[in-house]
């Protein structure tokens, strides 16, 4: 890391919480949902600065055994997506589910860990 | 107050029922570039006073406003239709006053009255005013899809027929203008192509039957709202998309997060639905997760290709996570099966 801190995700984190504590009491309606809905972005983006990283890692190594071939996470997943298309993976797709599901979860985690603990589907 | 909004409006209800007319209290409640609801309270010559809403397209809209009502919505004129065929079939329903002509100056639209009650989907699952409607909701909910199903499909002649595999086409051609490609729905959408139900009804199908979309008083629903995605189609569609996680606002219960299942089909046979099969209901539950979750990124996507800059729009792109996560599920506990 060649830069200062405070780091990006500190600097975000400043921002959030500017706009909770200076921000938002000062507005109303509308405008302070919108500062309510900013301020849970930069949230997330702090939790994806965090974890993003190793959710990445973890899925690019599952695509590898699932695909079969190597690349970079994007190429996988692109690879993947065309290959469901046209129905290759359809003997697969316990397998290919498997990993999607882990995925959605670690997806979850930074976007709205609130979903995920409560099972709620019957 | 929109004065010029509120003199049109007068003006309309003095053509139909008689000089006299004022408009108070006129307040724009929702709606995007292209949609608007308005409400107000109407008086007479002779004083009594009604409250009315308005829902229109404005006349200056400057074209659909990115929802997926841009490409699956009815007209204004037909949703009017719907409104008063829906009344006729005992749906609850507000009655409609008029539909509005060029000469109104109102844009595409129609007046109807205002039913008062709450709309707020937290509100009516979290507010002590609603404790004893809840358990009331998934029952008369199935008993009002009954009726909506019932509808004589001959009143509504400018409903479009959209069965699943002519729905899926549209979000397949959604899903190919987002980069990068999304295997989650990628696989979604091949599990529906691959397990649409055959040779099912068609029926007058409300499209949005969901919690948010009724109004609910401390005595229960009072009417159904937001006929703008009716459409003929399959039953059980309706029946699916109330059960939708979405719709639950992290409460617990599968119907609009207030009842079960069990309710809402009990009832929907009751008034003289068709038996429910659960598992078709479980077929369309998957699909409108993955509708919700299309929806979601058409927003998201509204906000990058800079149609709808919106930090509102740009968070609810990523609320995609949530239906991907939620139809994955649906799909597992179904078993996957091939």
């Amino acid at each position: 890391m060649s830069q200062d801190r405070p780091t990006a995700a500190e600097l975000i984190d400043a921002v959030r919480e500017f706009i909770e504590k200076d921000v938002a009491p000062e507005l109303s309606g509308q405008k302070a949902f919108h500062a309510r809905v900013a301020a849970n972005a930069l949230t997330l983006a702090m939790r994806e600065l965090r974890d993003g990283p190793a959710t990445d890692a973890a899925a690019r190594d599952r695509l590898r055994n699932l695909l079969g071939e190597e690349g970079d996470l994007e190429t996988l997943n692109r690879r993947l997506a065309e290959r469901i298309r046209v129905g290759e993976m359809d003997d697969r797709a316990d397998a290919t589910l498997d990993h999607l599901l882990k995925t959605a979860e670690d997806k979850l985690r930074i976007a709205n860990p609130r979903h995920l603990p409560r099972a709620g589907l019957e | 107050m929109n004065e010029q909004l509120a003199a049109a409006l007068s003006a309309a209800l003095d053509r139909r029922l008689g000089p006299g007319h004022r408009i108070e209290d006129l307040t724009r409640l929702s709606g995007g570039a292209s949609r608007e609801t308005w409400r107000a309270v109407a008086s007479d010559a002779a004083g009594a006073r009604q409250a009315v809403i308005l829902k229109r397209d404005p006349p200056d809209a400057t074209g659909p406003a990115g929802g997926v009502d841009a490409s699956l919505g009815v007209d204004r004129k037909t949703e009017h239709a719907a409104f008063r065929a829906a009344g006729g079939a005992g749906v609850p329903v507000p009655r409609t006053l008029f539909l509005a002509e060029p000469a109104d100056g109102l844009g595409d639209g129609f007046v109807m009255e205002a039913i008062e009650g709450e709309t707020i989907a937290r509100k009516i699952l979290r507010e002590p005013e609603f404790a004893e409607a809840r358990p009331l909701l998934a029952r008369q909910c199935g008993a009002a899809a009954a009726r909506i199903h019932a509808i004589d499909p001959a009143t509504l002649p400018g409903l479009r027929r959209l069965d699943a595999d002519a729905e899926l086409a549209i979000y397949r051609r959604l899903l190919d203008r987002f980069e990068p490609p999304q295997p989650g729905f990628e696989f979604g959408l091949r599990w529906l192509q691959r397990h649409a139900p055959e040779d099912r009804p068609e029926t007058v199908v409300h499209g949005d039957f969901r919690n948010g979309n009724i109004i609910v008083g401390p005595d229960g629903l009072r009417a159904v709202l937001d006929w703008e995605l009716a459409h003929l189609g399959d039953p059980m569609s309706d029946l699916g998309w109330i059960c939708v996680r979405s719709w639950r606002y992290g409460a617990d219960q599968p119907v609009g997060g207030f009842g079960t299942r069990e309710d809402l089909f009990a009832a929907y046979e009751e008034a003289g639905g068709a038996p429910v099969d659960p598992s078709i209901v479980h077929y369309w539950e998957v699909f409108g997760t993955l509708r919700w979750g299309v929806m979601c990124m058409m927003m998201g996507f509204g906000h990058l290709d800079g149609a709808h800059r919106s930090v509102e729009m740009a968070a609810i792109g990523r609320r995609s996570a949530e239906t991907e996560y939620d139809f994955l599920r649906l799909i597992e506990d179904n078993g996957n099966k091939p």
